[in-house]
Parts: C-alpha cells; sequence; structure tokens
C-alpha cells in the first residue's frame, strides 16, 4: 500500500503523539482506513474561505465567569475510590521526574 | 391504567393521586427490561435502587407533597451520562467500572423532578458510531428485526423505548445520535438547540457539537421530557440563559400557514431508498394539504458537512479522551511493577487496551488533524466552512418555519453489514450532521414502516431556539402517521 496518504511511519508518528500503543496490525489498518477517510474529507479544500473566522461553538457566547469560591462537593475519599491503584490517599503512578 | 400506553403526564398524574404508585410503575417497567433484554442487549446496567427511588417517591405523595411532572416515572438513562452511585462506562472498557461521585446535570433534574432510574443504556463506545455495534458491552439489536442494527450511539435508548423497556429515556446527539436510532427503532427522538440542556457530567466527545436530549414514544413525551431536561447550567459554560418556553402546553398541530423548508441538496443525488422517499413525498404531500406551504430552500454547503464533521468531532474527541491515563479512574493495563515503567509506556499501554477499535481511530484522525502541518488545512478550514454552514442556515430560515428531511437515506441496515468499512459508515450520517454543526434543534418523528417491517422516520430541523415550530410539525406528522405509541411487539 505505497499509494497510501498516511504512511505506517506517519501513523505510528501520531500514535506516539497520541499516547496509543497499537498492534503493528492496527497500525497497518488504519493506514490504510485513515488515507481513505482523509482522502475524502479533503474536498473541504474546494471551499474558498478567505478571511473567515472560524467557529468553534455554534451558539456565540461571551465568557462566562463567575467568583472564584472554594466549594465542596465531593470528598477526596469518594474521588480515590474509583483510582486503579492509590497508596494511602495518593495515586499511585510510575516514576515522573 | 395501561403502562404500556401512558403518557409520562399520565404516569405522573395517576402516581400523584395515587392511582398507580411509582413501585408499581417502578416494577412494571423494570421487570419487562429485565425480561426482554437478553434479546436486544439495550441495557448495560440495571439500578438496583429503583425499588427504593419509587418508594420515596410514594413517601412523598402519601405525605401530601408534589414529587413533580415526571412523579414515579422510569427513565432509562444513556451511559454517556454520569449518575451517582451508578456505574458509568460510555461503554468502554476504559470506563469499565467507573462508579461518578456525582449526577450529571439533566440527570438529576430528572430526579428533582420525580423521575426513577431503572439503569443504564447501551450505545457506542464514546458515542462514537452509528451502529451501536462499537460497544465493548456487545451490540444492540433493533427489536424490529434481531438481525439489523438499532442505530447509533444511543442505539440502546432507542431499541429499549421501541419496546417500552422504559417510559422515556436519555440520549446524546453529536451527529445524529439521537434521532438516527429513534428514527431505525420507530421512537421520537429529539435534540433542542446547542446550549440548551447542559452538558455538564456527560461524558465529553466533541464539546461543541454535543447535544442530550429525550427518546421517547410521542411528540408530547418528548416536548415535557425537553421542558425538564434544558436550562441554565452555571457549569457548563456553554449553557443559555434563555427561557425555557411551555413547549408542552404550546403544541399546536394545525399547519395552516405554516412554511415547511425542503433542502433541494438532499435530494439532488439520488441514492435515497425507494421507501424513504416515498415517506418523504407524502410527509410533505399531507402537511400541504394540512394548509402548509412547502418551500424549496438552499443550503449548498451540507454538501461538505460530513468531512466538517468528521475532521471536527474527531479533533475534539482526540483532545477530550485525552483524559483516559490510567491514573485517577478506569482502567489501567496490569504492570507488575511501576518502578522501572516510562511515563509514556504507562500511558499508551494502558490507552492501547482500554479504548476500542473505532474510538483510537477518531483519537488518531483528531491528532492529525490538529498536528503541525495539517491543522489549517483540517481543523481550521473546517471551522471557517462551519460558520458559512451555519450562515447559510440562517438565510435558509428565513424563508420557512422548518426544515423536513429523511433521517437516514434507508431504514435499519443489518449488524456487521458495515462495521468493516469505517468512511461507509460515516457518510450514513449524511443528513443528521449538520444539524450539530450549525447548533439546530433537531428530530425524528416515527412515520412510515417498510416492507419488510422496519421503522422509517422523517426529521424536522429548526432555527436557533424555535423548538416549538419543530415540535408543532413533529406532532402533525404523529396524527397523520398513526404511529403514535408504536410499541414493538416482533420478540
Amino acid at each position: 500500500m505505497s499509494q497510501d496518504k498516511i504512511s505506517v511511519e506517519e501513523i505510528s508518528r501520531i500514535a506516539k503523539l497520541a499516547q496509543l500503543q497499537l498492534s503493528a496490525e492496527e497500525v497497518s489498518n488504519y493506514s490504510q482506513q485513515l488515507s481513505k477517510a482523509i482522502g475524502y474529507f479533503e474536498q473541504i479544500s474546494q471551499v474558498q474561505t478567505a478571511r473567515v473566522e472560524p467557529l468553534v461553538t455554534p451558539t456565540e457566547i461571551e465568557n462566562i465567569l463567575r467568583k472564584d469560591e472554594v466549594k465542596t462537593e465531593t470528598s477526596s475519599e469518594e474521588i480515590l475510590r474509583n483510582a486503579p491503584h492509590k497508596t494511602g490517599s495518593l495515586f499511585t503512578v510510575p516514576p515522573v521526574v | 391504567m395501561d403502562l404500556l400506553k401512558a403518557s409520562l403526564s399520565e404516569i405522573a398524574t395517576a402516581v400523584r393521586s395515587k392511582k398507580v404508585s411509582a413501585l408499581e410503575a417502578t416494577q412494571f417497567f423494570m421487570n419487562r427490561a429485565k425480561k426482554l433484554n437478553p434479546k436486544i442487549n439495550a441495557f448495560i446496567s440495571f439500578d438496583e435502587s429503583a425499588q427504593d427511588q419509587a418508594r420515596k417517591i410514594d413517601e412523598q405523595v402519601s405525605r401530601g407533597e408534589d414529587p413533580g411532572p415526571l412523579a414515579g416515572v422510569p427513565w432509562g438513562i444513556k451511559d454517556m451520562f454520569c449518575t451517582k452511585g451508578l456505574r458509568t462506562t460510555a461503554a468502554s472498557k476504559i470506563l469499565e467500572n467507573f462508579v461518578p461521585p456525582y449526577d450529571a446535570t439533566a440527570v438529576a433534574l430528572l430526579k428533582k423532578n420525580g423521575a426513577v432510574i431503572l439503569g443504564k443504556l447501551n450505545q457506542d463506545e464514546f458515542a462514537m458510531g452509528s451502529s451501536s455495534e462499537n460497544s465493548h458491552f456487545g451490540a444492540v439489536k433493533n427489536p424490529w428485526n434481531l438481525n439489523c442494527v438499532a442505530g447509533g450511539s444511543s442505539g440502546g435508548s432507542a431499541a429499549a423505548q421501541a419496546l417500552r423497556m422504559v417510559a422515556a429515556s436519555t440520549g446524546t446527539d453529536t451527529g445524529g445520535s439521537i434521532r438516527q436510532p429513534a428514527s431505525f427503532c420507530g421512537v421520537v427522538g429529539a435534540k433542542p438547540t446547542y446550549g440548551r440542556i447542559s452538558r455538564y457530567g456527560i461524558i465529553a466527545y466533541a464539546s461543541s457539537l454535543d447535544q442530550a436530549g429525550p427518546l421517547t414514544n410521542s411528540v408530547e413525551d418528548a416536548a415535557l421530557s425537553l421542558e425538564i431536561m434544558c436550562g441554565k447550567d452555571i457549569k457548563d459554560g456553554t449553557s443559555s440563559s434563555l427561557p425555557v418556553p411551555s413547549w408542552k402546553k404550546n403544541l399546536n398541530p394545525s399547519m395552516r400557514g405554516r412554511k415547511i423548508g425542503v433542502l433541494k441538496e438532499y435530494f439532488q443525488d439520488g441514492g435515497l431508498h425507494p421507501e424513504v422517499q416515498a415517506a418523504t413525498e407524502k410527509a410533505l404531500s399531507e402537511l400541504k394539504q394540512q394548509g402548509a406551504e412547502i418551500v424549496e430552500v438552499s443550503v449548498p454547503l451540507t454538501k461538505y458537512a460530513i468531512p466538517m464533521y468528521y475532521l471536527i468531532a474527531a479533533s475534539e474527541a482526540s483532545s477530550n479522551l485525552s483524559r483516559y491515563d490510567g491514573v485517577r479512574f478506569g482502567f489501567r493495563s496490569e504492570f507488575k511493577s511501576l518502578a522501572h515503567i516510562n511515563l509514556s509506556e504507562f500511558y499508551s499501554k494502558t490507552r492501547g487496551e482500554g479504548f476500542g477499535a473505532e474510538v483510537k481511530r477518531r483519537i488518531m484522525l483528531g491528532t492529525y488533524c490538529l498536528s503541525a502541518g495539517y491543522y489549517e488545512a483540517f481543523y481550521n478550514k473546517a471551522g471557517q466552512v462551519r460558520r458559512m454552514l451555519r450562515d447559510e442556515f440562517s438565510l435558509a430560515f428565513e424563508k420557512c418555519d422548518v426544515i423536513l428531511s429523511p433521517v437516514t437515506a434507508a431504514p435499519a441496515f443489518k449488524l456487521n453489514e458495515r462495521i468493516s468499512d469505517p468512511l461507509q459508515m460515516y457518510l450514513n450520517d449524511i443528513f443528521t450532521v449538520a444539524t450539530n454543526l450549525a447548533g439546530l434543534p433537531g428530530m425524528s418523528v416515527p412515520f412510515a414502516t417498510s416492507k419488510e417491517r422496519l421503522p422509517i422516520g422523517i426529521q424536522l430541523m429548526a432555527n436557533h431556539f424555535q423548538e416549538q415550530k419543530m415540535l408543532d410539525a413533529a406532532l402533525a406528522l404523529e396524527g397523520i402517521s398513526g404511529l403514535k405509541g408504536l410499541v414493538a411487539d416482533v420478540l
């Protein structure tokens, strides 16, 4: 599949950016499928959009501000109940530094 | 009282006047749901506290208090909505054991108004899909034909509703995920204007497109449900502060003088299933006979709706789903020891194992579109065209009150038929995604039945915050169709 727009190397690079471990089979499938999808989506380039501001949310809204107040809605105990691994009142993670 | 046919208001009135207890209503629907579920796989979890919730409603009534307009009405909740103390999975392995410590605002509003929660409904993983086959908990089946898909992503909601396993259900609609399964299963499904229903506590897929809504057995029930679910919420920055009208009370099926728009572009390419084409034409001619004026309108950029939608939705998804990292909640891969694991390897393995194929595909697509060198050509470009599309719709709605169209080009397709070709599956959403891109209200109302006994819905959309016009036209179509309160009976 040398004509694929998005090569397997490119897929591997994107997977790294997205923090996704993929199998060789997934890499090959996504290369073909995303190439096909992007090939179709590229038609959007036909639209003249000079000086058009992108729409990021469909109804125009102003910044909504509120007072920065501390409110207790839940406890750390309750939050930690969903942790896949914890040590005391802390989340357990691999060494970060 | 026939709970199979009763409207939400009729159930609530009966509970409030002690003609039926909330407990009886809850047991009726729960028994039905548990009995029928093995055949269609609509539920992921049942809420075993449902009877206790119902008893509390009955106690309120006994004390002379009013539990609200949904008193004792049993609801099913799509598994995208956080429910306090009740497992919420988004149909994903990565959230398989997640128990939220809080309720989504929409769920809190239902409870506050007397609803009883029966359980959580199946769907495509993270609402990504059009068939409800992309679920970690197995595909949902269409109750009208078990070899067909229920549609997606709110397939569990639509299928449960069609079998009346619940009195009403919630869905989310990012590109048609309420309207398309509603059409495939023969129920009413509505999404209001973007911003009407708080997104707080609804698991995010594509935040600028996501909007919740109800699936029901009648337009009247949809109007009431919308009234309850909509409203300003300080916890959602895009929440609209416009007052919520009394849509149910104001329902008016008279089409005299109403202008029904027909989108030229939706009928140009052909490709419509003949029975869908016939149903759409019949809907238009019947509304005309009732005094409506049929107006041709044009929104040329709908031609690019699919590329625009998938570029934007995947980009937002890749960002939203970065929170699933195996640290604070959800699934974490097995590691013998964390001491020698590199952080990136830790994240990547967890995410690679925790997400299903379609979710990973969209994260990849979105990451690609947002990456250096492609951002301008894809994500930014799609946003620009999106503004132009929204403006074209505004012009179209100067000429008409609602736009009527098919929901999908054909009735429900067979299970496994399209799952291997993602692009083919994406193209299925051609009639529904533009609504979300422009932030418009849209709904599907059952209108016909195919020769193979599969439901065919009609889509209505209206301008921003004009839900009443959409609901009125839906009520007129419901009257014409004779399909109000349709319950699937093939099982």
